[in-house]
């Protein structure tokens, strides 16, 4: 029965995951470091993944910031519609990216948004613009974060901070001194797992970003043109370059959790 | 996904006096505005625009937007097959979870990172994964299903993996021995053992993930642009239908459709919710 359940399950794993990514591996260096090479010689690309790891960078400073702060009030602090609040922060988890992006559209968007016009007044342009691409991104990965720190904080509870309250000890000296670190490693994963989910945002970043060659388009958004112009080795080996990074997070994130969790 | 542990992840109600009260103090309920308007603009107030724009046109235009045939197809076909992808993954994710938790043989930590993998996987880089294997003239299996409905199936089955399997996990892992062996000493049969004993502890987290699972195939796009072909009637999924909606400048009839979307994820959320509230109270 062991030996049933155990095969069946790295069957399925293996033809439903290992296998296909394996592929792409394979298919990018069908012919050598080739494609690997030519793809990082077009400035398109380059621009585009650059373009990328910056709105990645920005999503994971804003969730990290917002993400620790709402988790310290949702564990410590009672206030009415907490209930309400906690479960709405999930809502990113299950929205369709493309609802992500039409939702940004409506309310920033530079013609017909509901604050988008009075935005491109002042000179800031959101929808087809970086902010936008940010903004959508942020919107996707937001629940990772606090989802991670969360229990964390639950865990260690308040009598630390009590006892260095009692001894005199600021909000700031308990919060750099106490709860950040313990913390720490929860923060460590939520960024990882940000990380991971921004850089590889595409639905809602291809409706709010106008995906302009060079200006506006992302990585992802590089990997379905190319495949869509046929081609096929640039798609693959763009695909090779953002497989390659959400597969160190989760390695990342595997190796340094267990010594954490015993 | 490596912490969906939801009995864990919020925080345990605390007895509620009378009415609700606030331990706020000046600075904290400072934060709290500052994180409120900072949600409100990035989460609330857009989600609320769909709303307001679908239901801005009147009641009929709304149900004749949802109605049309093409759309209709798409609600369809996107309901069923992520209705159906749930059903697999409650049989195979409680499974994996267990040779993950009970199992030991060489490799395991190999399968344990495979199931992030399709958390992590940008979706359009699923999609060309999964197309590399199963819809493609030389695909090493013979195999392709490109631009056919099960290749919408293949992609939900892809993206939701990691769901049940991350839910059912931890509580597998805090299940004790002790219980199943005294209903095994006592004659029951593994089976009995399994349906008595451990399915009932699995059930909250099964159904966690289900529901998660269930929400992720609804809203799944990105996997689906390269593998699928988006063709109406046939595997146009409800994301697609949004999305060309939008390109066409019809907002208002991407906003009705995309509110029949947030309606599913929300009835998905609630759940989740209602789910917690028993496993708390029960521990």
């Amino acid at each position: 029965m062991t030996y049933v359940l155990r095969i069946v399950a790295t069957a399925y794993l293996f033809f439903l995951v290992a296998w296909p990514v394996s592929l792409v591996v394979t298919h990018t260096f069908d012919d050598g470091f080739a494609s690997i090479s030519s793809l990082l010689q077009d400035p398109d690309t380059v621009v585009a993944l650059q373009l990328s790891a910056y709105v990645a960078v920005f999503s994971v400073v804003i969730n990290t910031l917002f993400g620790v702060g709402i988790s310290m009030l949702l564990v410590r602090q009672e206030f009415p519609g907490k209930r309400v609040l906690n479960a709405m922060l999930d809502i990113p988890l299950s929205v369709s990216p493309i609802v992500v992006g039409l939702a940004l559209v409506l309310v920033y968007g530079g013609r017909n948004g509901w604050l988008g016009p009075t935005l491109a007044g002042w000179g800031f342009d959101v929808i087809f613009s970086t902010p936008g691409i940010i903004m959508a991104t942020t919107f996707v990965a937001l629940p990772l974060m606090i989802r991670e720190i969360v229990p964390v904080l639950e865990e260690i509870g308040i009598e630390q901070e009590q006892a260095a309250q009692s001894l005199g000890a600021n909000a700031m000296q308990r919060f750099w001194r106490i709860t950040l670190p313990s913390i720490k490693w929860g923060i460590v994963y939520g960024v990882v797992l940000t990380l991971a989910r921004s850089l590889g945002e595409f639905g809602a970043v291809k409706v709010v970003s106008g995906n302009v060659l060079g200006q506006t388009r992302t990585a992802t958004l590089v990997v379905e043109e190319k495949y869509l112009n046929f081609d096929q080795q640039g798609a693959y080996a763009t695909a090779f370059l953002l497989a390659m990074v959400s597969v160190a997070c989760i390695v990342i994130v595997a190796i340094i959790r267990p010594k954490n969790h015993s | 996904m490596t912490s969906t542990e939801i009995a864990r992840v919020r925080p345990a109600r605390t007895p509620r006096r009378s009415g609700p009260r606030s331990t706020l103090t000046r600075s904290s309920g400072l934060g709290l505005g500052i994180a409120m308007i900072w949600f409100s603009a990035l989460v609330l107030i857009p989600l609320a625009a769909v709303v307001v724009t679908a239901i801005d046109g009147g009641w009929e235009t709304f149900w004749a937007t949802i109605t049309n045939g093409q759309t209709m197809a798409a609600i369809k076909l996107t309901v069923f097959t992520a209705a159906g992808v749930t059903v697999v993954n409650v049989v195979m994710g409680p499974l994996i979870a267990w040779v993950l938790v009970r199992d030991r043989f060489w490799g395991k930590s190999v399968l344990e990172v495979m199931i992030d993998i399709p958390f992590a996987l940008p979706t359009i880089v699923a999609g060309l994964v999964l197309l590399s294997l199963y819809g493609n003239a030389d695909s090493p299996l013979g195999i392709d299903i490109a631009n056919e409905r099960p290749a919408v199936f293949l992609a939900f089955l892809f993206v939701t993996l990691p769901f049940v399997v991350r839910m059912v996990q931890p509580v597998l892992e805090e299940l004790e021995l002790d219980v199943e062996e005294a209903a095994a000493s006592l004659g029951a049969s593994r089976f009995t053992t399994f349906r008595r004993i451990i399915l009932p502890s699995l059930a909250p987290a099964i159904a966690a993930g289900a529901a998660l699972s269930f929400a992720r195939g609804v809203s799944e796009y990105g996997s689906l642009v390269l593998l699928s072909g988006n063709l109406p009637f046939k595997t146009e999924v409800t994301s697609v239908r949004i999305l060309s909606s939008i390109e066409n400048d019809n907002v208002a009839a991407a906003a009705a459709v995309a509110t029949v979307l947030l309606a599913i994820s929300l009835t998905v959320i609630v759940l989740l919710d209602l789910i917690q509230r028993r496993v708390a109270a029960r521990g």
